[in-house]
């Protein structure tokens, strides 16, 4: 017999779970969906912020989504330069497609596998202070330790969307997505362009970390289960959909919940793997995504 | 014709050179030691077969591998098959699960096709966890017989059957480069419009790519259960597997199929000693850290930097 309150409690920690998949895949939205850069090791980045925050916060005492915005601007850097490096020895011969795969798969392991050898195979959290404490509207349980990162994530989302509509560089960056050889015609660098939009992926990352160590305890392999979620969340969107991909993480996050108080936890990864060879299979471009191909 | 005998010949004296060495040192570590080597030559022959010749990225290598483990050990658990039979079966199972996820994804540019393979070998992950009759997540057993009809150590039989796979593989992807349906496959890893444009049947060649490479990859998984004697899910469908054949293979070269068997017989053979000596974690950084110093500074591998030293010696 199915509970109602149990359901409507499901409905929306799957919604506030959907937030935590909607910052992680923007991200990939951006470097997969509209610069065409493949990044597998995307989740790897994820996982390797959020150890750095862990680290950073039990040493400081500082709140872990505050860290997460001090942190991204750095991590932005090191996206920068990742581009760069992959666009010299790969999209410039155009080697991307086999070697370039091959190279973030091989960034994801070396990350892990250091991640493994500098802090072992054991989970790492950060105590915040409202992490106990939950509010409750009637029946719904609202945890904080789910609200507040969502909250961020959303705030952050918002951001993005603001940013790629009204400035400069943010037209240029949606620009670059649709006619990369447009972009010259005005007298901008699309190379540089597409840095700038990978080092916000990559930022994109770092955030989507501190949400998550706020969320649940993070071990070197976290990367793993999340890698076909926000893949299926991307594709599912179409790719280079941002506002698609906020409403596939949501939708996500509910079916998984749901999925999860039905049958059992055990049961969840398969759901998102389900679903996204199910997406490949039916509708290749995505629910939003137009005949992009 | 004389040339292709010779050349299975020259396989089959090999494989013969091989077991007698063995012999030679006579204890199990060697045996052992050279059935690792010998399967990731069939994984990595294998992983070319759809890399090399077609261009399609393959990330499910444990997915295949594990499919072939996990028939073995329901087939001996439900029937107590033989081993070679559940080789035989772990072959058409995968090649089968291969062509189904060839028929899924093939039709959508090469990145779709990689992606979900990758989540294949979560999907199936997660369905052998909840799978109590396999073993579940704690994993299963499988006896092992005392000896052999023909060998007397059962360590060898195992070491001759991965041989026999090995050589087998080798034999038919040579085949294939020199068939029609390696210059078809060749002809869409140049450029698949221009192929379907010139009248190349893609879908299809891709699809029987796909069957033959997992069909492989099963075969080279088929034993790992009686090698291993217990097994659970989270090492058959390791990405070790996954990260070592496609090292191997783009540090070989990709352009025939002595790239993959250099490859991993050099990459195997070090991580062996590494294994000993290092950690197995330090193992995979050393794979990663190659794997990406190749794909940056040698995209044709070792023999591409043959050829092209070759090439400049010819020259001068």
């Amino acid at each position: 017999m199915l509970d109602p309150v149990l359901i409507v409690n499901a409905i929306v920690s799957g919604l506030l779970l959907g937030c935590l998949y909607a910052i992680a895949s923007m991200g990939l939205a951006v470097s997969f969906g509209m610069l065409d850069v493949v990044n597998i090791a995307h989740p790897a980045m994820m996982v390797l912020a959020s150890f750095v925050i862990a680290g950073l916060c039990s040493q400081s005492g500082l709140d872990p989504l505050l860290t997460a915005l001090l942190v991204a601007p750095a991590f932005g850097f090191l996206g920068v330069g990742l581009y760069r490096v992959y666009h010299h020895f790969f999209e410039q011969s155009g080697d991307e497609a086999m070697q370039g795969l091959a190279f973030f798969f091989g960034l994801m392991i070396l990350i892990e596998v250091s991640l493994v050898l500098i802090y072992g195979a054991d989970q790492r959290w950060v105590e915040t202070s409202y992490g106990g404490h939950t509010l409750s509207l009637g029946p719904v349980d609202l945890p904080l330790r789910m609200l507040l990162p969502a909250m961020m994530s959303l705030a952050c989302i918002g951001a993005l969307f603001v940013w790629l509509r009204r400035s400069f560089t943010g037209r240029a960056v949606a620009a670059v997505a649709q006619d990369r050889d447009a972009l010259r015609f005005l007298a901008i660098n699309p190379i540089r362009i597409k840095a700038v939009a990978f080092g916000i992926s990559v930022a994109l990352a770092a955030i989507a970390a501190g949400c998550l160590i706020v969320v649940q305890p993070v071990d070197a392999h976290s990367g793993h289960v999340f890698i076909g979620r926000i893949l299926a969340i991307v594709i599912l969107a179409g790719l280079g959909s941002l506002p698609g991909t906020l409403v596939a993480a949501l939708l996500f996050g509910v079916i998984e919940n749901l999925a999860a108080t039905l049958w059992g936890p055990a049961w969840s990864p398969a759901v998102a793997f389900g679903l996204l060879l199910a997406v490949l299979t039916v509708r290749p471009q995505g629910i939003f995504g137009g005949a992009h191909t | 014709m004389s040339r292709l005998l010779r050349f299975h010949l020259g396989l089959a004296a090999t494989g013969i050179v091989l077991i007698f060495a063995l012999r030679l040192i006579g204890n199990d570590y060697a045996w052992y030691t050279g059935y690792v080597i010998l399967q990731y030559v069939l994984l990595s022959v294998a992983w070319n077969v759809l890399a090399g010749y077609a261009g399609y990225v393959n990330f499910g290598t444990a997915a295949f591998f594990a499919t072939g483990a996990y028939t073995t050990i329901l087939l001996t658990k439900s029937l107590n098959l033989d081993l070679v039979l559940c080789v035989l079966a772990a072959g058409l199972i995968s090649g089968g699960l291969g062509l189904a996820v060839g028929w899924l994804t093939l039709r959508l540019r090469g990145v779709y096709f990689s992606i979900a393979t990758l989540s294949l070998a979560v999907v199936l992950q997660t369905l052998v966890v909840n799978w109590s009759y396999a073993g579940g997540s704690s994993g299963a057993y499988t006896m092992r017989p005392q000896g052999n009809n023909l060998f007397g150590n059962y360590s060898e039989f195992l070491f001759v059957l991965m041989l026999v796979l090995a050589l087998g593989a080798i034999a038919a992807a040579a085949w294939i480069e020199r068939s029609r349906l390696g210059m078809g496959l060749a002809a869409i890893r140049d450029d698949e419009r221009a192929a379907a444009a010139a009248g190349v049947p893609t879908l299809r060649l891709k699809l029987i790519a796909t069957a033959i490479s997992g069909a492989m990859m099963g075969m080279a998984g088929a034993p790992l259960p009686y090698y291993a004697s217990y097994l659970n899910p989270e090492a058959a469908f390791s990405l070790t597997y996954t990260i070592n054949t496609m090292a191997m293979t783009l540090i070989g070269g990709t352009q025939s199929w002595v790239g993959p068997v250099i490859g991993a017989v050099l990459l195997s053979a070090l991580q062996q000693g590494a294994t000993v000596t290092i950690s197995s974690a330090g193992n995979l950084l050393i794979v990663g850290g190659v794997l990406i110093l190749f794909v940056m500074l040698a995209p044709k591998g070792i023999l591409g930097l043959v050829q092209a030293s070759r090439g400049k010696g010819g020259a001068a």
